[in-house]
């Protein structure tokens, strides 16, 4: 059994989006695991559900969302334990880092007290205690001069220090699982790297387990073992990231895949976003949400759902699409399918 | 922090300086005559000038502002050309009592005012939001003479429960040290003086303080609905804290800082108000005091109370700015 078992999660919240229906889904049916010690990826484009999913686990969507199905973690429902448990399950047992370190830490709070009081909260340390320890922590994800750094606020630290506070906050009670919801976006690009670097040396010394939230491929690249991708409230494709990596099956994840910068790609292959926004989508129930933008789309992606099944006879590797993306085993093979989309790009 | 306050104290020299130039120069372009005012319709030419000569009135402007300055640095705010009472002494006698009642007014309107604004905006959307939305709406539009007569009416004739005029039961044979009723009690340990001067407060503060009761109960809720919705409320609660500690530390105290706010920007409204509420509780105040003055043109008086109620709004403003500082760090620093 996975520490946390993701199972059929929707989630919708009233007052649609302009298609009809009163209520809005953000998710629908979306399932996934993450199995304790490991790093478990969570892609998509911006409003595939990724946030929504990750507070839905942590119990913190707004009191109008709906939500429906199960998060078990370690065997325990966290979808339908009483408010007052999970305040016990949260910062404890599962921690969350956000993703914008500007805004989400207090700023008329001073970086100590906001690290120690979830220590107090969840240890019954002294505060003496919590306060070494505090000190440690921010030691241990790399700020220097901790002890003065515990007495000043968010302000006078840079945005990647704050992010690293956050980190230090996240792991102060030995979580089991942390949920990292894009931990790096909203940090320049030269300490991005080095914040990924730390929580995964972190998760890695500490045997916790991650959920890592992105739309980037290229972060999933360097710490996953497995990836879930979401398109527009639905999964779409999941498998281990080696698979995934090699052998993207789902016409989506191929175009994420091509739309992110390789070192193993070619010399003067250009990159290729995927064309249209999240936003041309049509509702799952009448096709695939992602044929507006699909190059392969046709009437068999139309008109009927599509279920996640398994690749063949790969049972790890899941998708949903009529039109996979060939096993592409050689050049050959690669060869053929760009023929193919000429083709049908002529024809169309 | 000691140097922020000596900086803004030093910056208040040139605008009270200012401000004594431009009041002593528009008291004089009313128009009336001090003397005339004094003496009434039947003076004479001679006993006119009597007075004149006695205030310094017959001397050309500059002179009479030179000699004003100098008084006035010196703490002589001079005397009442209605009474000849030295003004100082007047002011001494009559504005605790005024203080007081804007002090009671303002704990009634912050001590319940944070507490609904912020269960309003906790059940935003509610019964109880509703009522208290309402409410407030109801309590800024509410005369403060209109609300002081309905609760005299009412406890005088129907519900004899508090006291309707006066400050303290005049049987209780209080000392009295510095004017304040409440803390004189407290001063000279006589408890039972101190409280009945609390107890008088207890209507004209009411009175008083339902404006900025109704003010702060609205700036709190948008203020808490504001940061309720923000990042770190939600990184507080994912770190498992407990509802309470919540509010305390990581909702009411951000949302403080506007309410503070509009605390400064009441003086005024307060010291008008305190003005009408005393009349009708029979308060012996500034307020009557200042009525005469104005019918008076009693320029010594006038003088005074303006440069008193300057000087109160600036101590006001700079308390609430040092209360910025202790509630958000981002302005100590700058
Ligand atoms: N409080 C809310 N009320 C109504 N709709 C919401 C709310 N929060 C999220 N949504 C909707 O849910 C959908 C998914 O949002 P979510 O924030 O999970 O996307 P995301 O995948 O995290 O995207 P991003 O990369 O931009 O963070 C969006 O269409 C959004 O409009
Ligand atoms: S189901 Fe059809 S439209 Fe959707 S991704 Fe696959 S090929 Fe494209
Ligand atoms: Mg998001």
């Amino acid at each position: 059994m996975a520490l946390l078992e993701v199972r059929d999660l929707s989630i919708s919240f009233p007052g649609g989006s302009g298609r009809g229906s009163a209520l809005s889904k953000a998710v629908d049916g979306v399932s996934f695991d993450v199995e304790a010690g490991q790093v478990a990826g969570l892609v998509g484009e911006s409003g595939s559900g990724k946030s929504v999913t990750s507070l839905a686990v942590m119990g913190l969507l707004p009191h109008t969302a709906r939500v429906s199905g199960s998060a078990s973690f370690d065997g325990r429902d966290l979808l339908a334990v009483p408010e007052r448990e999970l305040e016990g399950v949260r910062g404890r047992e599962v921690a969350m880092v956000f993703q914008d370190p500007m805004t989400s830490l207090n700023p008329v709070v001073t970086v100590g007290t906001q690290i120690t009081e979830v220590l107090r909260r969840h240890t019954g340390a002294s505060r003496r205690a919590a306060r070494d320890e505090a000190g440690e922590l921010l030691a241990r994800v790399g700020i220097p001069a901790p002890v003065r750094r515990l007495r000043e606020y968010p302000h006078q630290l840079s945005g990647g220090m704050r992010q690293r506070a956050m980190i230090a906050i996240a792991l102060a009670c030995s979580p089991k699982l942390l949920i990292a919801d894009e931990p790096t976006t909203a940090l320049d690009v030269t300490i991005q790297a080095q914040v990924l670097e730390l929580m995964g040396d972190l998760v890695r010394e500490r045997g916790t387990a991650m959920l890592l939230i992105t739309h980037d491929l290229g972060v999933v690249a360097g710490l996953c073992d497995t990836v879930t991708v979401m398109y527009s409230g639905r999964v779409v494709e999941r498998a281990d990231r080696h698979e995934l990596f090699a052998r993207p099956r789902h016409r989506y994840t191929s175009g994420l895949l091509a739309s992110v910068p390789r070192l193993d790609a070619p010399r003067g292959q250009r990159l290729q976003p995927i064309p249209g926004t999240p936003r041309d989508v049509i509702g799952w129930d009448a096709g695939c949400a992602f044929a507006p933008r699909c190059s392969a789309a046709d009437d068999a992606c139309r008109g009927t759902e599509l279920p996640l099944v398994s690749d063949g006879a790969r049972d790890r590797h899941l998708l949903r699409c009529a039109h996979p993306v060939p096993d592409q085993h050689d050049q050959h093979d690669q060869h053929d399918q760009h023929d193919q989309h000429d083709q049908q790009e002529r024809s169309a | 922090m000691l140097s922020f306050v000596v900086r803004r104290l030093l910056l208040l020299v040139p605008v009270l300086a200012g401000l004594v130039v431009l009041l002593f120069a528009w008291l004089r372009a009313l128009p009336g005559d001090p003397a005339r005012a004094l003496l009434g319709q039947r003076a004479t030419p001679a006993s006119i000038a009597q007075v004149n000569a006695a205030y310094g009135f017959d001397q050309p402007l500059p002179v009479q502002f030179v000699t004003y300055v100098g008084k006035l640095l010196r703490g002589d705010l001079g005397s009442s050309s209605a009474t000849g009472q030295p003004v100082l002494q007047s002011f001494l006698d009559r504005f605790p009592a005024t203080i007081e009642l804007a002090l009671a007014a303002l704990v009634f309107a912050v001590a319940l005012g944070v507490p609904l604004g912020y269960a309003a905006a906790r059940r935003a959307g509610g019964a109880l939001d509703s009522l208290l939305v309402g409410g407030s709406l109801l309590g800024v539009t509410i005369p403060v003479f209109f609300l002081a007569y309905l609760l005299k009416i009412v406890f005088s004739q129907w519900l004899p429960l508090l006291p309707t005029s006066g400050r303290q039961d005049p049987r209780i044979d209080a000392t009295h040290v510095t004017g304040f009723f409440v803390l004189d009690g407290l001063l000279t340990r006589e408890w039972d003086a101190s409280l009945d001067a609390l107890v008088h407060l207890v209507l004209p503060g009411i009175a008083l303080g339902t404006i900025p009761l109704a003010i702060i109960v609205r700036i709190t809720r948008a203020s808490v609905l504001e940061v309720l919705g923000e990042d770190h409320v939600r990184t507080a609660r994912a770190k498992g804290l407990p509802r309470g500690l919540v509010s305390r530390r990581h909702v009411l105290r951000n949302a403080l800082l506007p309410v503070v706010t509009t605390i400064g920007l009441q003086t005024g409204l307060l010291f008008s108000g305190a003005v009408l509420t005393e009349s009708v509780f029979a308060i012996n105040g500034i307020g009557s005091y200042l009525f005469q003055a104005i019918s008076q043109l009693d320029y010594a008086v006038l003088q005074g109370f303006i440069l008193f109620i300057a000087l109160t709004y600036a101590l006001v403003n700079l308390v609430v700015d040092l209360l910025y500082g202790v509630i958000d760090p981002r302005v100590r620093l700058s």
